[in-house]
């Protein structure tokens, strides 16, 4: 049952459709036992971004302030779209590859232990 | 001649069963239009036992006396600057959560019962709502003059009623008490009534006022004390409403069992609050969050599932989970709290050794394999002077509207991330729970109001995050916000207690 309500056919209103967003997308990004930051974070993209904007831009922002952030060995690195493998095409944009509104991605970086190799 | 005086028996019976009708020309079910859509079978409102047999000439004589002594006591607390007193400034930072998080759900308590008093068939039943109802108008108003006394001292209280209908954090308390009150009478019977005044108080309410009495704070003390009789004729009505339900109609058991499950869930993701308030706000802690939970769930809640095994109702589902949680929530929310301290209307701190050694002692399966490390990283960058702040803004859960904080309990290291798709559009959730709460109705939680999408959806002003702080949510940044260390509150401390 989609709701119990008072009426029949009672239907919410969807208050994160892509269309509320300006023309972008959210994607959610998030680096894995990684505590010290809490959650993924999430980013308004136009679907038309390459994923090298996100390397270049998006994943320094939400992820820099960590000590490891710049060891990160991006070859080595297992990623996951919507809970699926996931292999990112630099120079294509989200759209083309599957990534759309309220996507998650995540990085795995299996060198990199987190601070004191506490998973932080 | 003298009115005849009448007897206490004839009294109750006037002013309570006997301000029932029966219904000649209308249909009994226009009246009580919401009685039948959410599936319980009522047969019989006659079998309702009144939990307390008050009535309401009574009930005023009775909340006035006891406010008359109350308002005395407030009084004094501000005649002789009872704010200085308290165990550490520090604390009040408790008092603003309480105040922005806690008080105005007493107001939508009141909201729901009055609804709730009027809607529900039984006359029993809606006079005990009904008096509910004014308890809680009661409790906010008094948590607000006992706490009006700080506003004068310290920043972050002035704006609670604006910021419990915007902040980020506070989305989280406000939406539970809206989905509790959009349901209908008798699943907000269930979800406040029973799993939060019955099952949880004593980790909500019991927490923040023995919080207040270790560390000196008399005006919320007292206010615990006032309501405290309140308290045990809520959660009386709570055990009432679950025997009546389950007693009716033996088709309720799997509703009433579904409703205890979400509403059990619901009500621990919630105090993933008062965890933190406990183990990290508190400068006098009381007990541990852990303790707590196994004092006021696992035992109490224990037995009191044990003798509801009768009418075939099980322990909630995924309390399981809960037990293990119980080693992490609060440090993983005071975390929260702390990386996102230029976003809060309080101040957020790092633990001092003390207590960092306290909280070794209390978790010595988790806080030090964990959590310490955090600690000492947050230190490090403060002695550096980078006091840590997080940049971005988190992924929010669909259902609980909490930052995806929560780890996998086989791998605490690991958030615990579960989504679904449901009309083509995906959404993402802290946990099985609260995954299973949204694909039960999707219908009612594709309408959350998710603070983080509602930023980017440009409805919160900005774009700029402090146009955001200050002009939306109405935080006075730089003095509400940010770390503990450095902030007005302190240097006004400090002057008072002359150690500036």
């Amino acid at each position: 049952m989609p709701v119990y309500a008072l009426k029949p056919n009672y239907k919410g209103e969807r208050m994160d459709r892509v269309e509320n967003f300006g023309g972008n997308l959210i994607v959610y990004f998030g680096w894995d036992e990684h505590r010290m930051f809490c959650a993924a974070k999430a980013f308004p993209l136009p679907p038309s971004t390459p994923f090298a904007a996100v390397m270049e831009n998006v994943l320094p922002e939400a992820f820099g302030q960590h000590p490891e952030f710049s060891q990160i060995n991006w070859d080595t690195a297992e990623w996951l779209l919507n809970n699926e493998p996931f292999k990112p095409q630099m120079n294509a944009t989200l759209e083309s590859q599957g990534i759309d509104h309220k996507s998650l991605i995540r990085f795995k970086t299996p060198e990199l232990k987190g601070y004191a190799s506490a998973g932080v | 001649m003298a009115a005849k005086k009448l007897n206490i028996k004839d009294k109750y019976r006037l002013l309570t069963r006997d301000l029932d009708w029966d219904f000649s020309y209308e249909d009994r079910k226009d009246a009580f239009p919401y009685e039948e859509f959410e599936g319980l079978k009522i047969t019989d409102w006659d079998k309702w036992e009144d939990p307390f047999r008050l009535t309401m000439d009574t009930y005023w004589k009775y909340q006035a006396e006891k406010e008359k002594k109350l308002y005395a006591i407030f009084d004094a607390f501000s005649q002789n600057d009872g704010h200085l007193n308290v165990s550490d400034p520090r604390y009040v930072n408790a008092i603003k959560l309480f105040l922005t998080g806690v008080s105005p759900l007493e107001y939508q308590a009141y909201q729901g019962f009055a609804h709730v008093g009027r809607q529900c068939g039984g006359v029993g039943a809606r006079v005990a709502c009904q008096m509910q109802a004014l308890d809680e108008l009661r409790h906010v108003q008094t948590q607000i003059h006992a706490m009006s006394h700080y506003n004068k001292f310290f920043d972050g209280l002035q704006e609670f009623s604006h910021q419990h209908d915007r902040v980020w954090y506070l989305s989280v308390p406000k939406s539970f008490f809206l989905d509790a009150r959009s349901a209908g009478p008798f699943e907000f019977m269930v979800a406040i009534g029973f799993s939060f005044e019955y099952v949880l108080t004593n980790l909500l309410f019991v927490p923040f006022m023995s919080g207040a009495a270790h560390n000196g704070d008399m005006a919320t003390v007292t206010f615990g004390f006032s309501a405290q009789s309140d308290e045990a004729r809520h959660m009386t009505l709570g055990l009432e409403v679950i025997k009546f339900f389950l007693e009716q109609h033996e088709d309720n058991l799997p509703i009433v069992q579904k409703w205890i499950d979400k509403w059990f869930w619901r009500g621990t993701r919630l105090l993933s609050i008062v965890a933190m308030m406990m183990d990290y706000m508190l400068p006098n802690k009381v007990m541990s969050w852990k303790e707590a939970w196994e004092v006021y769930f696992e035992d109490a809640g224990g037995s009191l599932f044990k003798d509801l095994a009768r009418y075939g109702i099980r322990m909630p589902k995924y309390s399981e989970v809960i037990e293990k949680e119980k080693e992490h929530v609060s440090h993983q929310a005071w975390w929260t709290f702390y990386t996102h301290g230029h976003a809060t209307g309080f101040h957020t701190f790092i633990p001092s050794d003390e207590e960092l050694d306290w909280l070794s002692e209390k978790y010595p399966d988790t806080f030090d394999k964990y959590y310490r490390p955090l600690w000492e990283m947050a230190k490090e960058k403060e002695a550096k002077g980078e006091r840590f702040y997080t940049t971005g803004l988190p992924q929010l859960c669909q259902t609980c509207q909490i930052p995806m904080l929560f780890t996998e309990m086989d791998n605490p290291n690991q958030n615990s991330m579960r989504d679904t798709v449901y009309k083509g559009e995906r959404y993402h959730f802290c946990s099985d729970g609260c995954c299973d709460i949204f694909e039960e109705e999707p219908e009612k939680y594709v309408q959350s109001w998710l603070p983080v999408h509602q930023i980017f959806q440009g409805n919160c002003g900005g774009p700029e995050m402090t146009d955001i702080l200050s002009e939306y949510y109405k935080i006075n940044v730089g003095a509400d916000n940010m770390d503990m260390k450095g902030s007005p509150d302190e240097e006004r401390w400090n002057k008072w207690k002359g150690t500036a």
